[in-house]
């Protein structure tokens, strides 16, 4: 693997780190109720966003999770907009209607977080149908998780994808936990990425904590995908040290596991591998920046009016018929 | 105006669309190679080219995603399941994403999708292949359903639907595949959500949509040999549903009598009766009657199918029935 030059993995460490610092800073407002809703964090996944949107353009489309903060931050979505619509606000991702579920950043190639497991898939193969149909040369990225493997929409997408040479990288994000249950015990493979042989695409799994190796493989998918010889898909090992959801007691997780994982920290590692890296700065660069953005949530309206017949329809439905 | 079968409707709606707009593109099953498994897309593969008209896997589920995620990255989708009965399989496409992208992302999407389905009621297809869910779907914010019962309305819906910014549904009646209208070449488009007065009368309102229009006509037909003017009313669209028409109708009638092809409960004749009375109970002379079929699936059986469904002779029973109490 090509050492990464000192401007990029400085890129790539200030992404990971917004990410962990957004995250645990959600964490604590949410836990003294300073937040409504589900919180779904992804502490320890930060090197699988970021080594994946590392190796996109602002162009290309991702679509995300309930998962997906991390995803979103790495994609270059707004972080001012992302904070405000987790505080219900209505300068907010979505105007506030939507949630941390939701988080959308066209702006950025984020087409949507979803709510659904195993959605992101489906949709994403549809943005890239639309690049290979235009032309446009653009990739799109699924994000997912390994419960959502075994999804229905799992099966017919990478079919329908690799069948149309579709420019799209499937990403599942093997935490080793399907919400609170061990993928063990949901399905006899362990390796996620062997079933790309069923569908005719490759196949690749990858550690998922090792920021450069994630970039690595994504890059050659990408320009797969780019080139029109279709998709791939990298199977991600990971981990998940925070719960499924905030709240989650997490009596399902071995200790030993946890600290082994804890052990293997992304944004340790490469600081590790890279001792030229300043971490303390990328902190209190990231650290200024969502407080920053707590501080455009606080001072937002709260979304307590929206127009929901206009958010439900684009085109004006007609007076005298309702519904 | 061509004397137009229904499913050439659909094909010439399809086609002059794509003609227009290259930003349109067609998927589904044995749409393209084979024409359609009633014929209805005949042609338009060749005309078109195998990249804007693909057959698809059978995988309604990856159909309606991508035909969301396409249409929310600038493309204009149309997306055939074969049978109503089949969209099941693609629900939380429908249900969870298209109908709710817009809303979800604060405005910011548009979904263009054209989901186009069929019920294949009154043909002898079974339990599987002969529902209608329009009612189910007609509960979703977010979606716009409509269901032409003749060819003119078959052509002018389907260009609208493919025009709109918003995900339609699409549903035409097998039933219908052979009957023939006066179609106007070229540019016609019905709005979305405006009823269509079939037959004017003043004793009694009928309201249909889609397959049972038919059965409410015919009926009709035969309540004016006994000298009964029956006003049919086709609802075209489910949702949004024309409340307007139907209440200036009962308004003028008294009386309402809804004729369907989906099950009783929650239907289209629940829905209707409901628009009517909520607007003023002393619209109604005499209380409204709801032709439906029994509450069980649809049986094979010829004979057991026939007398499933309502039909002209149950129209003209269920009149008389009104009429009688208003003597």
């Amino acid at each position: 693997m090509a050492e990464l030059d000192f401007d990029r993995r400085t890129r790539m460490l200030n992404a990971m780190v917004l990410i962990r610092v957004f995250e645990e800073r959600m964490q604590a407002l949410f836990a003294e109720n300073q937040l409504a809703g589900f919180l779904h964090l992804s502490i320890g996944q930060e090197a699988t966003a970021v080594g994946v949107c590392e190796a996109l353009e602002t162009t290309d489309y991702i679509v995300t999770t309930h998962r997906g903060h991390g995803h979103i931050i790495a994609k270059g979505g707004n972080v001012d907009a992302m904070v405000a619509e987790l505080f219900a606000r209505e300068t907010g991702s979505c105007r506030g209607v939507g949630g941390s579920m939701h988080l959308t950043d066209p702006e950025a190639g984020v087409l949507c977080a979803n709510a659904i497991v195993g959605a992101s898939i489906g949709l994403a193969t549809g943005a890239a149908f639309s690049s290979q149909f235009t032309g446009s040369g653009g990739v799109a990225v699924a994000f997912f998780g390994d419960g959502a493997a075994n999804q229905g929409i799992f099966h017919e997408s990478l079919n329908l994808a690799a069948l149309w040479s579709l420019p799209v990288v499937f990403i599942c994000e093997n935490n080793m936990y399907a919400e609170m249950s061990r993928q063990s015990s949901q399905s006899l493979v362990s390796d996620i990425a062997l079933r790309s042989i069923a569908y005719g695409m490759p196949g690749v799994t990858v550690d998922g904590n090792d920021v450069d190796a994630v970039l690595a493989v994504t890059q050659s998918a990408v320009s797969r995908a780019r080139e029109g010889d279709g998709p791939t898909l990298i199977e991600c090992k990971t981990y998940r040290t925070s719960g499924h959801f905030e709240g989650d007691q997490q009596t399902y997780k071995p200790a030993v596991e946890v600290a082994t994982w804890s052990a293997r920290d992304p944004i340790a590692s490469f600081v590790a591998r890279y001792p030229d890296l300043d971490l303390a700065r990328a902190n209190a660069v990231a650290s200024r920046r969502v407080e920053g953005a707590i501080e455009f949530a606080r001072e937002s309206q709260p979304a307590t009016t929206a127009d929901l017949a206009w958010l439900t329809y684009a085109d004006a439905r007609r007076e005298g018929a309702s519904t | 105006m061509t004397s137009t079968k229904y499913w050439a409707a659909v094909n010439a709606a399809i086609a002059e669309e794509m003609e227009r707009d290259e930003s349109i593109f067609f998927v589904g099953q044995d749409i393209g190679a084979a024409g359609g498994p009633f014929g209805a897309t005949r042609g338009l593969m060749d005309r078109f080219g195998p990249d804007r008209v693909r057959d698809t896997p059978i995988s309604e589920q990856a159909m309606v995603a991508l035909g969301t995620g396409a249409a929310m990255t600038g493309t204009r989708p149309i997306v055939e399941i074969m049978y109503m009965d089949f969209a099941l399989l693609a629900l939380d496409q429908l249900v969870n994403q298209a109908a709710k992208m817009r809303f979800m992302s604060g405005g910011h999407y548009r979904v263009p999708l054209t989901v186009v389905t069929m019920v294949a009621a009154h043909t002898e297809s079974g339990p599987q292949h002969s529902q209608s869910f329009e009612t189910w779907l007609g509960q979703v914010p977010g979606l716009n359903v409509v269901w032409p019962s003749n060819a003119a309305d078959a052509k002018g819906l389907l260009k609208t639907a493919i025009r709109s910014d918003d995900p339609v549904v699409f549903i035409e009646s097998l039933s219908a595949w052979r009957t023939t209208a006066d179609v106007p070449e070229g540019e016609v488009v019905i709005p979305i959500g405006v009823a269509r007065v079939a037959r004017p009368g003043s004793d009694v309102t009928i309201v249909a949509v889609g397959g049972a229009v038919a059965i409410a006509e015919r009926g009709a037909d035969q309540l004016a040999e006994r000298g009964l003017s029956a006003e049919v009313i086709d609802l075209r669209s489910v949702s949004p549903l024309d409340e307007t028409t139907v209440i200036s109708s009962v308004r003028k009638t008294g009386a309402l009598l809804v004729v369907q092809e989906g099950p009783s409960p929650f239907g289209i004749g629940d829905r209707v009766v409901s628009v009517v009375c909520r607007n003023d109970p002393r619209l109604l002379r005499v209380r409204p009657i709801i032709l439906a079929p029994p509450f069980s699936p649809t049986p094979f059986a010829p004979d057991l199918e026939r007398s499933f469904y309502p039909g002209p002779h149950d129209v003209v029973k269920a009149v008389e029935t009104m009429t009688g109490a208003l003597q």
